[in-house]
């Protein structure tokens, strides 16, 4: 069993958690990720590690509420246990000597550029980050963000409700267009990065994307999260899950997500009913 | 062996068969000659005294039974159940020259059943030699890995299995589906492990949480061995292979056996439950696969296969038991692509096969007839054609030596390139048996003995 050590909500449905987990923070590293269950029956499902701490033994990982496993995940809190925490698993996302770099997160996905761009500053990078979200509320870890070393900090929001009233690929193109990048990282909803990727590619500027297809076991075994990367067949959770942006097969990485979206309604239907604090 | 009827059995998860009653193990074990030299154990990879185990069945004493077997295997409720016996020690029965072999495994499951429901006091819980002082790592706890870790007790050594996943067993538990090998089985002889105080660390995965160096180092095992099978799915490169439908066997197996799919939603963890679905293979695997999708309410289950029937690596009686259950098989068929409609799968064109000379190995090659591709309408395809080497614990091992395809290699005690570490099972051999994972895990064990009481002089 693996203690819950801390708990904070975020933003409505964004919540983070700490575990305790010696072993794992230990080797734990920027882009990497862990796959837990909550309690015997459940769904494995992959997080990536928004901090840890090898000294203390601890591991963080920030989630978004959106079906029934991350919504049993929301109702636990400090002195409850998870049944199983594995990792670290995948490759961790090159920091070093990436120069000029953005990096992107949108919406939860600002909880894995976080750890990315320290990793990077602390690798003598000049970091820019652009965080973008649909409103105000769903913004996350800007105070985080602003105790960087960064070169900038840029909000944008699809409403305007905080920062500029545009979407990630605004400022982007427009650091692009000024030479000012070597580099571009995004992190966040599928189509979110396939237009980073177009964006990027116009500039011929080397993207990185981290791409969160369905898993089950994240070591390689299953082949559940294939993507297709410059015509090949990668296996996400062990070749990943950062790529190459200007090659990955976007389509079929959404069409791949969704997948299982109607058998998920159903068991989220069934976990409503069960569970009468289901919001 | 009395068996449940095909159409009740392919609708649940419940074993197929049903296995001896008492009366029935006792007038099996009746026909057995008990003769002068037993051939039978020659046919059997880890030596079971079969003679001497059944000779103790027909006097009724199944306890002294149970721990002749022990001797040699740790898991006889196990292999009785998914050894291949026809291949090898019934092969050998002399009774099998002239008429039909005595049923050794069947006997080799019951007494395996007996002993895991008889009274806790009266189970046959190996004796742990005295505390050696050493420690020493096993990585996976699928049969080659737990065979060792039973060992290395025996041996007196302090044993820690490290497991990737959530539960022990490997493919016994992930891939082998419940109807032929119910998981309480497997847990129940991995209890009696742990019994004999081996300690059992679940999601460590070796080469990730800790290389095989820090365990040496940090963690402080004197030797390890590695088990780590070989669970990386081949696929066949064919166009339309990553369309939403299409499953590796062991993605689809996991998410039925290990994850309870079949019990969704009251189990977390989703699998689509195909109308119409085409297996791709013609070994356990593919017949696993196959009778898995019936009982999760396939209308149509076909297997697809390049060679014939009589090539196919399956054991006969599970080819029996898929045809029986509704499978329709489709032989000579080698798939070319998998057709899809907005990223669903639609349909699989195959290609029809003759056989045609046989090779150096005096297999007959499936070769294409020409013009002859056709479309088998489904909408799930499962690949089941093999699995390979996972690279991920031999990739942050640099000194290990491998083959070009990956496998570790190991002498024939399991000894590999790198000084304290061992190796055996389908890691080293590529994908086999149970029972050969077994006892190269026990051979191991011997060799890691040796070598630990050699570093203590
Ligand atoms: C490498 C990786 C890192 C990730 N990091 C984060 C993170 O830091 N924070 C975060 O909020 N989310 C992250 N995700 C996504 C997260 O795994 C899913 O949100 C979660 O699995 C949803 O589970 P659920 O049961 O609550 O929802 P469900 O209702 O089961 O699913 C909702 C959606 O989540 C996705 N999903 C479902 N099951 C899985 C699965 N087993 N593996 C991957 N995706 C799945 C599908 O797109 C699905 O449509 C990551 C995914 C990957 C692959
Ligand atoms: C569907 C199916 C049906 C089969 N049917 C039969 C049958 O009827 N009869 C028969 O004799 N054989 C059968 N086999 C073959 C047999 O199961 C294997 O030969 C045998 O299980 C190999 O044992 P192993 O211990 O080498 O590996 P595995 O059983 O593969 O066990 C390896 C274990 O190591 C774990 N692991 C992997 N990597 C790591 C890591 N890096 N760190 C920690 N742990 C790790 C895995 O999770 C797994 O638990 C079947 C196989 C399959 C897939
Ligand atoms: S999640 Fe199973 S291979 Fe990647």
């Amino acid at each position: 069993m693996f203690p819950i050590v801390h708990t904070r909500q975020l933003s409505d449905a964004v919540f983070e958690m700490g575990v305790t987990a010696p072993a794992i923070a230990a080797k734990a590293r920027a882009g990497q990720f862990l796959i837990l269950r909550v309690a015997e029956g459940g769904e494995r499902i992959p997080l990536t590690f928004s901090d840890w701490s090898a000294e203390e033994g601890w591991i963080r990982f920030i989630f978004m509420r959106v079906g029934k496993t991350t919504h049993a995940l929301s109702h636990l809190g400090a002195g409850d246990s998870l049944a199983d925490v594995v990792g670290p698993l995948g490759v961790p996302t090159h920091v070093d000597g990436v120069g000029r770099v953005a990096v992107i997160g949108g919406g939860v996905g600002a909880a894995v550029a976080y750890p990315v761009a320290r990793a990077m500053c602390d690798a003598g990078a000049e970091v820019t980050v652009i965080l973008g979200a649909r409103n105000a509320d769903l913004l996350i870890l800007e105070d985080e963000f602003r105790a960087l070393p960064l070169k900038d900090l840029v909000i944008t929001t699809d409403d305007g409700s905080a920062g500029r009233k545009d979407l990630v690929t605004a400022p982007l193109k427009e650091l692009c267009a000024a030479g000012a990048l070597d580099h571009a990282m995004a992190i966040g909803p599928a189509i979110m990065m396939k237009f980073c990727a177009a964006t990027t590619r116009e500039f011929a500027v080397p993207m990185t994307v981290s791409l969160n297809p369905i898993m089950v076991d994240g070591t390689g075994m299953c082949g559940a999260c294939r993507v297709t990367v410059g015509g090949e067949t990668k296996f996400g959770c062990v070749d990943g899950p950062d790529f190459d942006g200007h090659l990955v097969d976007f389509e079929e990485l959404m069409s791949r997500q969704r997948v299982y979206n109607d058998l998920e309604r159903e068991a989220d239907a069934e976990y409503s009913r069960q569970c009468s604090c289901h919001s | 062996m009395p068996e449940r009827g095909p159409s009740e059995r392919a609708r649940d998860f419940k074993e197929v068969t049903l296995g001896y009653t008492e009366e029935m193990a006792r007038g099996e074990a009746e026909r057995c000659l008990q003769c002068k030299v037993p051939t039978c154990i020659e046919g059997c990879p880890v030596n079971i005294d079969i003679k001497s185990f059944i000779g103790r069945m027909i006097e009724g004493d199944y306890p002294a039974a149970v721990s002749v077997l022990k001797e040699r295997n740790a898991l006889p409720a196990v292999c009785g159940r998914v050894c291949p016996q026809e291949e090898q020690c019934e092969a050998r029965c002399v009774l099998g020259k002239k008429g039909e072999a005595v049923a050794i495994g069947r006997l080799e499951r019951w007494l395996g059943d007996y002993d895991l429901t008889c009274e806790l006091d009266h189970r046959c819980v190996p004796e742990v030699g005295a505390p050696s002082g050493k420690r020493v790592a096993v990585v996976g706890s699928g049969p080659a890995g737990l065979a060792c870790a039973g060992e290395l007790r025996r041996f007196g050594h302090a044993v820690t299995v490290l497991e990737s996943l959530h539960a022990t067993g490997g493919v016994l538990t992930y891939g082998i589906p419940e109807f032929r090998l119910p998981k309480h089985i497997v847990q129940a002889e991995v209890g009696l492990l742990e019994e004999m105080g081996v300690e059992i660390r679940c999601n460590v995965v070796v080469g990730a949480t800790y290389t095989l160096d820090e365990l040496m180092t940090a963690e402080g095992y004197d030797a390890i061995f590695v088990g780590n099978g070989a669970g990386l799915p081949v696929f066949m490169n064919i166009a339309g292979e990553n369309l939403n439908g299409v499953y590796s066997a062991n993605e689809f197996l996991t998410r039925v056996n290990l994850m309870r799919a079949y019990e969704f939603p009251k189990a977390d963890t989703p699998v689509m439950r195909g109308r119409k679905v085409a297996v791709v293979g013609g070994g356990n695997v593919a017949m696993d696969s196959a009778r898995t999708a019936k009982r999760l309410g396939a209308e149509e289950v076909f297997l697809v296969y390049r060679r014939t029937e009589d090539e196919m690596p399956a054991r006969k009686e599970e080819v029996h038991h898929a045809r029986e259950e509704g499978v329709e098989f489709k032989m000579l068929c080698s798939p070319e692509e998998i057709l899809g409609n907005e990223g669903w799968v639609t349909g699989l064109t195959a290609t029809r096969m003759e056989l045609g000379e046989p090779d150096a190995s005096g297999r007959r090659a499936p070769v294409c007839v020409m013009d002859s591709s056709f479309v088998i309408d489904c909408d799930t395809v499962i690949m089941a054609i093999g699995t390979r080497a996972n690279p991920l614990l031999t990739a942050t091992t640099p000194d290990l030596e491998v083959t070009k395809r990956g496998y570790i290699v190991a002498d024939e005690n399991g000894a590999t390139s790198k000084p304290g570490v061992f190796a055996g099972g389908d890691i080293v051999t590529g994908s086999a048996t149970v029972i050969l994972a077994m006892g190269a895990g026990k051979r191991a064990a011997r060799a890691i003995d040796e070598w630990l009481s050699r570093d203590a002089e």
